[in-house]
């Protein structure tokens, strides 16, 4: 049965799409350059960028450089200014509150280790409980295991079903009165799943637990409203919504940030120091220790722009078309078994085909110019679920094309031929 | 089809692929290691019995792609009933087939044996596959020093 219900039948040949994905496709440098640069289908690892971001980017250090918070002269108060414009850039994306709930950090990753680290030290303690998902990249459960081990808490795991759905059931017996974090993915990175999120978040709640959102495969193709969902941190990577890589950002509920400890001590974050003590600054810098990434800001901002300019619904509404698409025409190929099949799902095909090692299926795909990724996507409890060592991963992006599903599906034929 | 494609995925290597030989623990093994190559979950345990200086048996037992399946297959087909000397010595040229390095440059090598190996020189085009066939030979180095912590391949 085809839970996706597959949009074109004669291979996408009459789909328009909600936006001009050819004229777009122009602004990413990269895709224009012949090598392996056919079909990339990689961007659920890391998104190309636009001339936009690279521009941005090349600005800031060609006309606008110089550290930020510090010098009285001119060049640094500009910096300063576009630093802090970013940030707001950033709030208006996941509809924030207020700017000094964006805290900048270098990924998604750091960002859900700011909060079991910091968040970790304030409200947990020996005997409390973490509810994670079957569904977590490696980023959003060892930050947590190591939490628990250091305070003695426990880590508890929402499972899922063969399609890769959260058995609500199941997350509704693990929550319990010590239940103080349900750490949960926005999309998985593995499967595709996009979990009922609103309903987790007030399950929790109800529980008097907090809720930390991993958006790193969310941000970039899911619109972000953080008050709508009332999660309590959202965290996203900068270089998966096609911005630069090493820039991310937190939000946090305000009352929670400033009950929270700093996380790392240095410049930036302090009010006053002696030697005998150090009063700390308020929100956002309390949480953001030493120079920043000033131009990553500049970067991931111009990124922000740019997918707003498209419109999320339109970005969303295209990839899930590839996916229908994609997924309808690999189903017609006997022999390959999909993984992830949630009724509500980001635009990833995760698949195997039988007979063959995802490895060796990347290697012959990256030489029909079809870039996948092939492996655990770091996300191993999810693969030992369905028993499997990994499986090849086809990811779309705003600037896919149904001429990349023909390129996959022909890669398909390839390993095929050389494998029967 | 590429004429590199094909030569990475000779008749042989498809074949050693999905019917590895010497597949499972030999019941006199001394000499055992792990191997796991973290970035693409390949995993190999190889089982020697040594004695004498000469590799009596070998087998193994883990999963992994058709390349580090197929090497360790021909690893094993070729070091069985060989001194374990000339398994290093092997070794060291199947190391400079692969990398292009001169390790065993000058060292006598059975030159059958080599052969037999050499049907793996197609994953030289393919630098990231390099680990995939090299992983079981230091496993396999690491069981005869006696070395039981993992090996990671990443070269």
């Amino acid at each position: 049965m085809n839970v996706v219900a597959p949009v074109a039948t004669d291979h996408g040949r009459s789909y328009t799409p909600p936006y001009d994905v050819d004229t777009f496709r122009k602004d990413f440098p990269i895709l224009a350059t012949p090598v392996h640069g056919r079909a990339f289908l990689d961007s659920a690892a890391s998104a190309q960028k636009p001339v936009q971001v690279i521009d941005a980017v090349r600005r800031c250090y060609e006309a606008e450089y110089a550290n930020i918070h510090r010098g009285v002269y001119e060049l640094s108060a500009l910096a300063t200014r576009n630093f802090e414009a970013a940030r707001e850039t950033v709030r208006g994306f996941v509809n924030a509150p207020d700017a000094s709930e964006i805290i900048f950090v270098r990924g998604g990753t750091e960002g859900v280790n700011l909060v079991a680290s910091s968040y970790g030290a304030k409200f947990v303690g020996e005997g409390d409980e973490i509810i994670i998902t079957y569904l977590e990249h490696h980023s959003n459960i060892v930050p947590w295991q190591l939490l628990a081990e250091r305070v003695g808490a426990k880590i508890r795991v929402i499972p899922i079903d063969d399609r890769g759905e959260l058995i609500m059931e199941e997350y509704e017996k693990l929550l319990n009165p010590r239940t103080k974090m349900v750490a949960v993915t926005h999309a998985s990175n593995a499967l595709g799943t996009i979990p009922p999120i609103k309903q987790i978040i007030d399950m929790a709640h109800a529980q008097g637990a907090h809720v930390l959102v991993d958006g790193a495969q969310g941000a970039a193709h899911l619109a972000v409203d953080v008050q709508a969902m009332d999660c309590d941190f959202y965290v996203f990577s900068g270089h998966k919504v096609y911005g630069p890589s090493g820039m991310g950002a937190l939000y946090g509920k305000r009352a929670l940030l400033e009950a929270m400890p700093p996380w790392q001590g240095g410049g930036d974050m302090i009010e006053s120091v002696t030697f005998e003590r150090t009063t700390f600054a308020p929100l956002p810098n309390k949480f953001e220790a030493g120079t920043p990434h000033i131009s990553g800001a500049s970067g991931l901002a111009a990124a922000i722009d740019y997918v707003t300019k498209i419109g999320l619904d339109n970005i969303e509404a295209h990839e899930a078309a590839l996916l229908a698409e994609a997924t309808a025409r690999v189903k017609e190929i006997p022999g390959i078994r999909i993984f992830g099949e949630a009724r509500h799902k980001a635009a990833i095909l995760s698949f195997l085909i039988d007979g063959t090692h995802p490895h060796d299926v990347g290697t012959i795909f990256d030489h029909e110019g079809v870039a996948v990724r092939a492996g655990h996507h770091c996300a191993q409890p999810v693969m030992d679920r369905y028993a499997i060592p990994g499986t090849v991963r086809a990811s779309f992006a705003l600037y896919n094309t149904m001429d990349d599903v023909d390129a996959l599906i022909h890669a398909i034929g390839k390993v095929k031929e050389i494998f029967n | 089809m590429s004429s590199e494609l094909r030569e990475l995925y000779q008749e042989v290597i498809l074949d050693h692929g999905r019917e590895p030989r010497n597949f499972g623990k030999p019941e006199a093994a001394n000499h055992h290691a792990h191997g796991h190559n973290p970035l693409c979950g390949d995993k190999v345990t190889i089982y020697l019995e040594v004695a004498d200086g000469l590799v009596r048996d070998v087998g193994f037992e883990g999963s992994g792609c058709a390349i580090s399946m197929a090497s360790t297959s021909l690893m094993t087909e070729t070091i069985k009933g060989r001194p374990i000397e000339e398994a290093h010595t092997l070794f060291r040229h199947f190391h400079d087939l692969m990398t292009g390095s001169e390790d065993g440059a000058g060292e006598e090598v059975d030159e059958d044996a080599f052969e037999r190996l050499s049907v793996l020189s197609g994953v030289r085009e393919f630098p990231m596959r390099v680990k995939c066939a090299t992983l079981c030979w230091h496993t396999m180095e690491a069981a005869v020093k006696g070395d039981q912590t993992e090996v990671s391949s990443d070269e």
